[in-house]
């Protein structure tokens, strides 16, 4: 009983990091510009796919192929946001998830000519697999290294929006885009690196979560409801609120698996509708 | 809103012009002949495409299906990524109402449009009191925890295996569904003709002025005394009872049910018919639902994998270049061929 | 003298900007009030408080002798208390008979009647269609709202406003951005309501505020500076200085 419970703690909380890792992106830019983009997860499964390929095609080592899946994804990413978002700023909520279902179809079709509809087979270094024992438990290894990859990556986070300028002008622009640009600040600019950088986090998610949840092309659909219910509940813009509600969500993603199989993913819904109805901004969302 | 230019403007006795005022409103109302068409067409398939009837009766129950959601979207101005809950609460109340004896397809159908329309009007309140992405989410997340119930409750619904056992009476008593669809095809035209009708009437009421104004300048109707959340409310409620007919259509005439009435896929396919045909002008729906589905029979019949790329093709172009659709577009291109 | 709308230690803050700062008004009934200051001064705000549009941090509000400071904007509407806006909010794809007839379906309550025909209602229509004769609109009245020019835009507002058969009107700048000539004649029709109506404007033509005006009411920077009688008013030194001395109003 005990051993379960903290080995549901211990994978929901690795399960909820790499929802962390893809989501916290979509947060940041919807708040940044209440972009609508329901295609973020097409990002994370291009980050999957170039990991996959890079290790099985060109034989790179994982850890090589993890820098190449950020910045590929982050460089594709700026293609779109000129080409097609960039367009769609000032309009309704209704186009946004229009095109972007669209986005999200066309790289579902995309990623199943390229790839085919299979799951892409990944294999990660052997020091990473398998459990090692700390205390009365087994870890797995991977999940701790997803744990520590989180970590750090909201280290990095914190750290850059806090204490550099760019972060600065980032939370000024959330917090007020009008003000921001009083003040001087290039919010299109800010916009487009943050859209880069969140997309390329996606992507370098997408390439972590191969060997956890798998990959096929109907990754963006699949996990599309995850990603939204991680950035709704947060609320917009706010990192620790993407932080608490992606390992809230993992936690009981995995728990509800667990203990009530048959529920499925039915007490996730309804734990969002009814958050979302007590705080229709999300937990820590003021806009 | 084609009318303004039918209008003397000029007359210059008060009391010509209030007959006028009056004429403009009744005019707004009146049948023109490119309805007329659409309808004799429809009908006429049952001659022109004999072998077709399934396809043709799926595009109605589509049409429908898209018609509904376009008096929230078009009508009311509420995006909603889960209408497929109403679609699907209609389906499975008509098929476990079939499976289990009850299989008179009126009293069916009847019973699918309350059963949805007691849920729709019990999420209107929660809908109504959000925007932006929790709008989104609340609507895609009741559809998906109801798609969920329906995939577990194997026992009832024979989750993802699909409800089967359906077999419906004959309509009224006297005729029964034959193998060529006939019979279905003339019940689905007969009931969506009449949806369409109330549809249509409601379009033309105070209430759709009410919501055409509200689409127009949500700010300024509670300025004129009206309640956005009690006409969103009303809306909400009125279309997903015309879904659940449009669910319990296809589950009467399919005999057969699967959890994908309820299904994310479903919801996000009736959001782009809408948009396809064009939001807001009572029609878009169909003319969607016949466009989607045809292109769907033509090009998935070569690769599932290509029609989900031209699918998302056409969205991206829809939203970029015709945000009236197709409708729009034909309307808009109309009226400069008569001004020339 | 029995007030038509009064507010008690009214506050609205944005953030740290206290925008409106402890206001204690009384609009009389029959009242034919100006109210003026700077631009930014915060009198927008003061109509979105009074109007329900914006929750104000503390103080109360009162519609002759109901406290509405909880009350849902169309529900103040339906009270009598009705509004302008000063940038035009009207419903551009409807024409002006429309926009009209609907603000008489939600007076008489049917609004939701979605069963019968708009043309049955032949009552609200005829409303509608004399308010709009009675003010100007006649000839505009099948017209889409949004190829009208500017000025007959403005009329709208005020038609709009008018059929919800106010007891207390607020006009938002109702002249803003109309021609001098044309804003006089504005005013005008203003001037020519029934004088059981309580009336509040915002204008920032001094001529005009001092030609309609019979009391004004000026705000600085959130608060209330000073009230009085035009004459007063005009011949007070701190007016002159915050708001008559500086340079630009618009
Ligand atoms: N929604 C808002 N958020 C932040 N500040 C606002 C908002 N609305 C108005 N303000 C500020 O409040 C002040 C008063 O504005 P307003 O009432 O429109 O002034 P006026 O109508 O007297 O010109 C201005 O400084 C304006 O910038
Ligand atoms: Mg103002």
């Amino acid at each position: 009983m005990l051993l379960s419970l903290a080995n549901i703690l211990f994978n929901g909380v690795a399960y909820g990091m790499l929802l962390f890792l893809i989501a916290v992106g979509l947060s940041v830019t919807m708040g940044l510009m209440g972009f609508a983009n329901l295609a973020h997860g097409a990002f994370a499964m291009l980050g999957g796919y170039v990991t996959a390929t890079l290790m099985a095609k060109a034989g790179w080592p994982f850890f090589a192929t993890l820098p190449a899946a950020f910045v590929l994804v982050a460089l594709a990413s700026l293609v779109l946001e000129r080409a097609l978002y960039r367009r769609l700023y000032r309009a309704g909520e209704l186009d946004q998830v229009l095109l972007t279902i669209g986005v999200v179809f066309m790289a579902v079709a995309g990623a199943t000519f390229v790839w085919g509809p299979s799951q892409a087979p990944i294999r990660v270094p052997a020091y990473l697999t398998g459990t090692v024992a700390i205390g009365p438990f087994d870890w797995g290894v991977y999940r701790l290294f997803l744990i520590a990859m989180g970590a750090l990556v909201t280290l990095a986070l914190i750290v850059g929006l806090e204490r550099t300028r760019f972060g600065a002008m980032i939370r000024a622009a959330v917090d007020n885009p009008r003000m921001a640009t009083g003040l001087g600040i290039n919010v299109d600019r800010v916009f487009s690196i943050t859209f880069m950088l969140g997309s390329g986090l996606a992507g370098l998610g997408g390439a972590l979560g191969v060997n956890l949840i798998g990959l096929d092309p109907s990754f963006p659909i699949k996990y599309l409801v995850y990603f939204l219910i991680v950035v709704a509940v947060g609320g917009l813009g706010s990192i620790k609120g993407s932080l608490i509600a992606a390992i809230v969500l993992g936690v009981c993603d995995v728990a509800g698996k667990y203990y009530l199989p048959d529920t499925g993913a039915f007490i996730i819904y309804v734990i969002m509708v009814s958050l979302l109805l007590w705080r229709p901004l999300g937990l820590f969302g003021r806009r | 809103m084609t009318m303004t230019a039918t209008t003397d403007r000029t007359l210059p006795d008060p009391a010509d012009r209030r007959a006028a005022a009056h004429a403009f409103i009744a005019g707004q109302a009146r049948w023109r002949w490119p309805e007329a068409v659409f309808w004799l067409v429809a009908a006429a398939s049952l001659v022109i495409f004999p072998h077709s009837l399934v396809l043709a009766a799926q595009v109605l129950i589509a049409g429908l299906f898209a018609l509904s959601l376009d008096l929230i979207l078009g009508l009311g101005g509420i995006v909603s990524l889960g209408h497929a809950a109403f679609f699907g609460l209609g389906a499975y109340t008509a098929g476990l109402l079939a499976a289990h004896g009850w299989n008179e397809p009126l009293t069916g159908l009847v019973a699918a449009g309350l059963v949805a329309g007691l849920v729709g009007f019990a999420t209107s309140f929660i809908v109504v009191r959000l925007k932006g992405i929790a709008l989104l989410m609340v609507t895609m997340g009741v559809a998906l925890l109801l798609h969920e119930v329906a995939q577990k409750a194997h026992a009832i619904t024979g989750g993802d295996d699909g409800l089967q056992g359906i077999s419906m009476a004959p309509i009224l008593g006297l005729f029964s569904f034959d193998l060529y669809g006939r019979t279905a095809f003339i019940y689905t035209l007969a009931v969506v003709f009449a949806c369409f009708l109330v549809a249509r009437r409601l379009y033309n009421s105070p209430f759709g002025l009410a919501l055409k104004g509200m689409r127009e300048n949500g700010r300024r109707v509670p300025a004129i005394g009206g309640s956005i959340r009690r006409h969103s409310a009303l809306i909400y409620t009125i279309a997903a009872v015309m879904a659940g007919i449009a669910g319990g259509l296809l589950a009467q005439t399919t005999e057969f049910v699967s959890v994908e009435v309820l299904g994310f896929q479903r919801s996000a396919e009736v959001l782009i018919m809408l948009v396809l045909g064009g939001a807001g002008l009572l029609y878009g729906g169909f003319v969607g639902a016949a466009v989607f589905l045809v292109a769907r029979q033509i090009l998935s019949g070569i690769d599932q994998t290509y029609w989900f790329f031209w699918l998302g093709l056409m969205l991206v172009l829809v939203v970029l270049f015709a945000r009236n659709g197709l409708l729009g577009g034909a309307k808009a291109l109309l009226a400069r061929w008569r001004r020339a | 003298m029995t007030s038509a709308l009064q507010t008690a230690g009214l506050c609205r803050n944005f953030g740290a900007l206290a925008v409106t700062q402890n206001v204690d008004f009384v609009l009389p009934v029959g009242a034919r009030q100006a109210l003026i200051g700077p631009n930014g001064a915060g009198k927008t705000t003061f109509i979105n408080l009074l109007t329900g549009l914006l929750q104000p941090s503390a103080g109360r509000i009162r519609l002759g002798g109901e406290d509405i400071t909880a009350l849902a904007p169309e529900m103040r509407v339906r009270r009598g208390l009705v509004r302008t806006f000063q940038i035009n909010t009207l419903f551009p794809a409807l024409t002006p008979l429309e926009a009209v007839t609907l603000a008489r379906l939600e007076q008489r309550g049917a609004s939701r009647r979605w069963l019968g025909a708009l043309s049955g209602q032949r009552a609200a229509i005829d409303e509608a269609y004399d308010l709009l004769e009675r003010i100007g609109l006649g000839a505009d009245a099948l017209q889409e709202t949004r190829s009208l020019p500017y000025g007959k835009q403005r009329l709208l507002e005020i038609a709009l406003a008018l059929a919800c058969e106010p007891r207390v009107l607020l006009l938002d700048e109702p002249a803003a951005g109309v021609p001098a000539r044309e804003s006089a004649e504005l005013f005008e029709v203003i001037a020519r309501l029934p004088r059981d109506l309580s009336i509040l404007f915002i204008e920032h033509d001094m001529e005009l505020v001092f030609r309609f005006a019979e009391r004004i009411t000026v705000l600085v920077a959130g608060a209330v500076l000073t009230e009085g009688t035009p004459a007063e008013i005009a011949s007070d030194p701190q007016v002159r200085q915050v708001y008559l001395g500086s340079a630009g109003h618009g």
